[in-house]
């Protein structure tokens, strides 16, 4: 009963399920703005018709998914000041800024700016509506920029100084924590990831209608842009996924390690980068695998003869600087969601980059099986978004900010186990409803296809859209 | 001045943002069934706020980020300490935030329903918990020497702070309806006017109470003036609205709301969070606050971006300043 009410487990427990949560809208909410924003000025600069259905169509998928993003977000910012007030106490001074950076430049742009763009479209002229959603679409990806640059503070603490009486890290160079190499690297690496899952979402959502030569003129272009979109964001996030892991490698060593369960030091060939293997559950024996030879040194320092080392050689490290202690991370779960990422991500691209041989030129395929492909492929790259932040938080483990603070010493010392575990169970309760609600209501949006518009005006020959009205 | 005070008073200022805009958004949520008698009704009432409750929303966020990156230490124990309190608000602020949304995504009546209820009860809960929370703030609860807070849920709602909690329910709950009364033309606007006259009246009396039992137990001259100046407003806005002046009546209703927070923070000045139990527990400006380094960066960042913000929040009242009525809402849509 006591291990059930561990507060600290709990409140771990509530942070990955509410962040992994959160993460499922944030990616469509950063990826559809600027979607939606594309298909915008291509109406506005050619006013034809389709691309103002397009607009409206990913328009209410957006909507949809956006307002998930909201309000789970607001649980993200209360989250550490209600599970983690030592977390809050000991960063508050560096990782607040960004936070109040974030707000003050990012969520108010967003939030105002979307009113204006749902609401304002009989209210305001052409030009100036279609730059609410583009404003829009710069405050998601600005708020994405901050938080990993908060985020990236807690791998690779940065630009601080530490004061002992006060008993917290103090800033001593907001362009350091701006500029962590951490934060250049994962910023443009989650920011393509995002395009990608909202790349997944348009391409289920135009196959969805092709396969049944529904809207097929305004889908096809849809689907277009979803394939072509899918294959450069991949490319990005795979060139922004090899910055971050050289700079992981320099700044946790150890995360790095244990996404390939190295345990000792290996360098050239022996550094090799295990596809798959089978082992015991705890990753610390191998009974089969399918190797690489130089991969992990490749990957690791961009050099074919570079020394990877290893989780036991890095303990041993760790123990001289910090004391005795275990300071690795869960290995199985860091050795298979760092896989999972890379799998899934690539399992999506195979998809696109077949889809786009298949409909090269006017080609639409006849086999239902083809689309379904498509249709259900949705997930891929959206749970390899997902296990890709499993890694990266539970790689820093055991440590909340990396070498500074334990986890275990961040926990709110007087919120009990049962405190948690009702907000726990509350959140997944609701979060579980609303998942429900939400997939229901994409699902729907997406099945009744772009709406039917109004002639246009006879003497301009442009359509006026109709405003929204709750 | 030094940074850390005035970085009190911006954070006061935040929260006078937030209570002053999402708190008339508040009040037409919790009106939705005293105000409508149909579906278009409803939707009228909805749509007074749809453009704006988001922004307005974000005041809070905003407020919360400053907190934590301005005072720490008050934003850990605040937030650690009200757990439960703020888990409803939470939950409240979720279920509110996605019925706008998700009310009019399909046409049934009991779908529908099902979203009011929300947006009453999300609406209800966070006005009533936030006035709770700031009364027990100003009231100082029970620390110990790492600032921890050591009380339970059911400390928080002690009489005066139910006191609090009520008085911003009324205050949020009229705020709004002078707001409909204001954004609305017809049968609602007249509606809402003759709600707001009465809901009004326990309004002042409630906030008079709350007020004079704040003032004489933890308030200073700066609370007194303040505090006088929300009551006179409060009194004007009742009478405006009586005299069917709608845009002084909410005019005065927001200075109201402003300076009765002001009023607040005055009182708890220059403590952030008494400690009731040992004054030498007490959070204050002094400890709880930020390096001079990161309040610097964050002066200047305020310096230059809130002036944007409220130009082009601004602008968003002024894009949807019209008055809407039944005719606005197409039956087509849902």
């Amino acid at each position: 009963m006591n291990e059930l009410l561990d507060p600290l487990l709990l409140a771990r427990w509530q942070f990955g399920l509410t962040t992994v949560y959160h993460f499922l809208f944030v990616p469509i909410t950063i990826g559809m703005a600027t979607t939606v924003a594309i298909f915008q000025t291509a109406w506005v600069r050619t006013d034809k018709v389709v691309y103002l259905q397009l607009t409206k169509f990913f328009g209410t998928l957006f909507l949809i998914n956006f307002a998930m993003g909201v309000v789970t977000g607001i649980v993200q910012e209360f989250q550490f000041g209600m599970n983690w007030s030592e977390y809050s106490r000991f960063v508050g001074d560096v990782f607040g800024a960004p936070l109040a950076l974030e707000g003050l430049l990012a969520f108010f742009l967003e939030a105002t700016f979307i009113g204006l763009w749902i609401f304002g479209w009989d209210k305001l002229p052409r030009g100036l509506h279609l730059a609410t959603i583009w404003a829009t679409a710069v405050g998601t990806v600005l708020s994405a920029y901050f938080i990993i640059a908060a985020n990236a503070f807690m791998q690779n603490p940065v630009g601080y100084e530490m004061n002992a009486e006060a008993g917290r890290a103090e800033l001593v160079s907001i362009g350091e924590v701006l500029t962590n190499p951490v934060a250049l690297a994962a910023f443009p690496h989650t920011i393509a990831g995002s395009f990608m899952v909202t790349a997944g979402l348009i391409i289920a959502a135009a196959a969805w209608h092709l396969k049944r030569r529904q809207f097929v003129d305004a889908m096809r272009p849809a689907l277009k842009l979803g394939l072509w979109m899918m294959v450069v964001a991949m490319a990005a996030t795979f060139f922004f996924g090899d910055q971050l892991s050289i700079a992981m490698t320099q700044t946790q060593p150890m995360k790095m390690a244990t996404a390939e369960a190295l345990y000792d030091t290996a360098c050239g060939a022996d550094a090799s980068f295990s596809l798959f293997s089978i082992g015991t559950p705890d990753g610390s024996e191998e009974i089969w695998s399918l190797r690489v030879p130089y991969l992990l040194a490749l990957l690791s320092t961009h050099t074919l003869d570079g020394c990877v080392e290893g989780i036991n050689d890095l303990n041993a490290e760790y123990v001289e600087l910090w004391g005795a202690g275990d300071y690795t991370p869960i290995i199985w779960i860091t050795y298979w969601s760092f896989r999972w990422m890379i799998g899934l991500g690539m399992a999506h691209t195979l998809v696109a980059v077949v889809g786009l041989w298949l409909t090269r030129g006017d080609r639409l395929p006849k086999q239902k099986w083809v689309w379904n492909v498509a249709i259900w492929s949705f997930p891929l790259s959206l749970a390899a978004m997902s296990v890709g932040w499993v890694f990266t938080e539970m790689g820093r483990q055991p440590w909340i900010v990396f070498s500074l603070l334990p986890t275990e010493s961040a926990v709110s010392p007087n919120v009990t186990g049962l405190d948690v575990l009702i907000s726990l169970v509350a959140f997944t309760l609701v979060y579980g409803a609303l998942a429900v609600v939400e997939f229901g209501l994409i699902i729907r949006a997406i099945r009744k296809g772009p709406p039917k518009l109004d002639e246009p005006d006879p003497e301009t020959g442009v359509v006026k859209p109709t405003t929204t009205v709750y | 001045m030094d940074l850390a005070t005035l970085w009190f008073w911006i954070v006061a200022a935040l929260f006078v943002g937030y209570f002053v805009l999402d708190g008339f958004d508040f009040g037409v949520g919790m009106s939705l069934p005293f105000l409508s008698k149909d579906d278009t009704d409803r939707r009228v009432l909805i749509n007074t706020i749809g453009p704006v409750w988001d922004l307005n929303e974000t005041w809070v966020i905003v407020a919360g980020a400053a907190l934590f990156a301005a005072f720490p230490e008050w934003y850990a124990t605040l937030f650690s300490g009200f757990y439960l309190a703020l888990l409803l608000i939470l939950l409240a602020l979720i279920a509110r935030g996605v019925s706008f949304e998700y009310r009019h995504q399909r046409p049934e009546a009991e779908w529908k329903k099902r979203f009011d209820w929300m947006i009453i009860v999300g609406s209800a809960v966070p006005a009533l918990l936030w006035g709770v929370a700031f009364a027990n703030i100003v009231q100082g609860v029970p620390l110990d020497e790492g600032h921890n807070y050591t009380g339970t849920l059911i400390d928080l709602l002690n009489p005066y702070a139910l006191l609090g909690g009520l008085t911003t329910l009324l205050l949020f709950f009229t705020h709004g309806v002078v707001f409909v009364s204001l954004k609305t033309d017809g049968d609602i606007r007249v509606r809402a006017r003759k709600l707001a006259v009465r809901s009004g009246l326990i309004t002042i009396v409630v906030a008079a109470s709350f007020l004079v039992w704040t003032g004489l137990a933890f308030g200073g001259a700066w609370f007194w003036g303040f505090a006088a100046v929300a009551a006179l407003c409060l009194i004007g806005s009742w009478l405006m609205n009586a005299r069917g002046a709608e845009g002084w009546s909410f005019g005065l209703m927001a200075v109201t709301i402003g300076t009765a927070v002001l009023a607040l923070f005055s009182a708890l000045f220059p403590d952030v969070m008494p400690a009731s139990n040992d004054p030498a527990n007490s959070l204050t400006i002094a400890n709880a606050s930020s390096s001079d380094y990161t309040l610097t960066i964050m002066s200047w960042t305020a310096l230059i971006f809130l002036p944007l913000v409220l130009a082009y929040q601004g602008w968003t009242y002024w894009i949807f300043r019209k008055r809407l009525t039944r005719e606005h809402i197409p039956a087509a849509a849902h």
